[in-house]
């Protein structure tokens, strides 16, 4: 009788393991950044002589959005970021990637811009210190300058809704305690 | 000898002839053998399923670019670049993951199953011995 069953459960144990495995995301990779101070770096601003870097933001909750004109994913999210901004008064970066500037502001002006300040990342070094490997990305950093979080791949309305509008809440609330 | 011209024009004209080559000088021998070690072990995270060397997406070429910098530019060791890439992509991006408390199961698994194998197959052969004695005996 036992006997009899053993092939059933070695395929039940199976599928278990196979579904799984079906319901991960693979381009899901932990990023080692988490919990981590950010990566500096020092890039110049879209249309200004004006340098950025992460450290101007120092003591701000603020959001690093990496986006691209290449990058077709990105117009799904960008109305996302475009509502997120008119609604909420947070600090949103966006970092051009591996783009020129000619096509970074044609791209703004017809879909429109969302961001406080647009940086260019045109050789993509920012980018390799920030661990990226699929445009869009979005970070979260916190008051201290440290990662707290990142999606990898577009934003949708239940990511910004259930993860990062309470996470920029706590952030904020932090600065106030 | 037709057909062996077919061939012949067939392998001139394949794909990987015309693939994208970089040239990179290197200073030593060493430094060559480090980096060809290098990217064959560091996986493009773009095509998941690929290595550094194999991969045409602009992160693996960027990130080529990265090992050879490191390695002839600012005589890094192959250490020191392993560590440059964990810290930024984490442990995904080698394809020789380290033996950790999380990984132990994936370094130990193939073990495992060996010794699940070799324990029924004693099982078999013990059954089936006892089986030929048995029709011995009859």
């Amino acid at each position: 009788m036992k006997k009899q069953f053993a092939p059933l459960i070695i395929f039940a144990v199976l599928v278990l393991f196979l579904a799984i495995g079906l319901t991960l995301n693979p381009q899901n990779v932990p990023s080692p950044l988490i919990g981590k101070t950010a990566p500096q770096f020092e890039l110049p601003q879209l249309n200004s002589a004006e340098r950025f870097s992460p450290q101007q933001l120092q003591g701000k909750a603020w959001i690093l959005n990496i986006w691209a004109s290449w990058c077709s994913s990105c117009k799904q999210e960008h109305k996302l970021l475009v509502d997120l901004a008119k609604t909420q008064p947070y600090v949103i970066v966006g970092l051009n990637y591996k783009d020129t500037a000619a096509e970074a502001n044609s791209w703004l002006q017809r879909y429109s811009d969302p961001y406080s300040v647009v940086i260019e990342d045109a050789q993509g070094k920012a980018g390799i210190d920030w661990g990226v490997y699929g445009v869009p990305e979005t970070f979260v950093i916190d008051t201290h300058g440290i990662i707290r979080h990142k999606f990898t791949g577009p934003l949708t309305r239940q990511s910004i809704e259930e993860t990062l509008i309470p996470l920029m809440q706590t952030l904020q609330s932090e600065v106030q305690s | 000898m037709k057909r062996f011209l077919i061939l012949l024009y067939m392998l001139l004209f394949s794909l990987p002839l015309f693939a994208a080559i970089e040239e990179h000088r290197f200073k030593t021998p060493q430094q060559e053998r480090d980096y060809r070690q290098l990217i064959d072990e560091l996986r493009c995270l773009v095509c998941q399923n690929q290595n550094l060397a194999d991969s045409n997406a602009e992160l693996a070429q960027d990130l080529r670019r990265q090992v050879y910098s490191m390695l002839v530019d600012q005589q890094a060791d192959k250490q020191q670049v392993v560590d440059y890439m964990v810290q930024r992509y984490g442990d995904f991006v080698l394809y020789r993951p380290p033996l950790k408390t999380q990984t132990t199961l994936l370094w130990a698994g193939p073990f495992l199953f060996l010794a699940i194998g070799v324990w029924f197959l004693i099982r078999l052969i013990r059954r089936q011995n006892s089986m030929d004695d048995a029709d011995d005996n009859s």
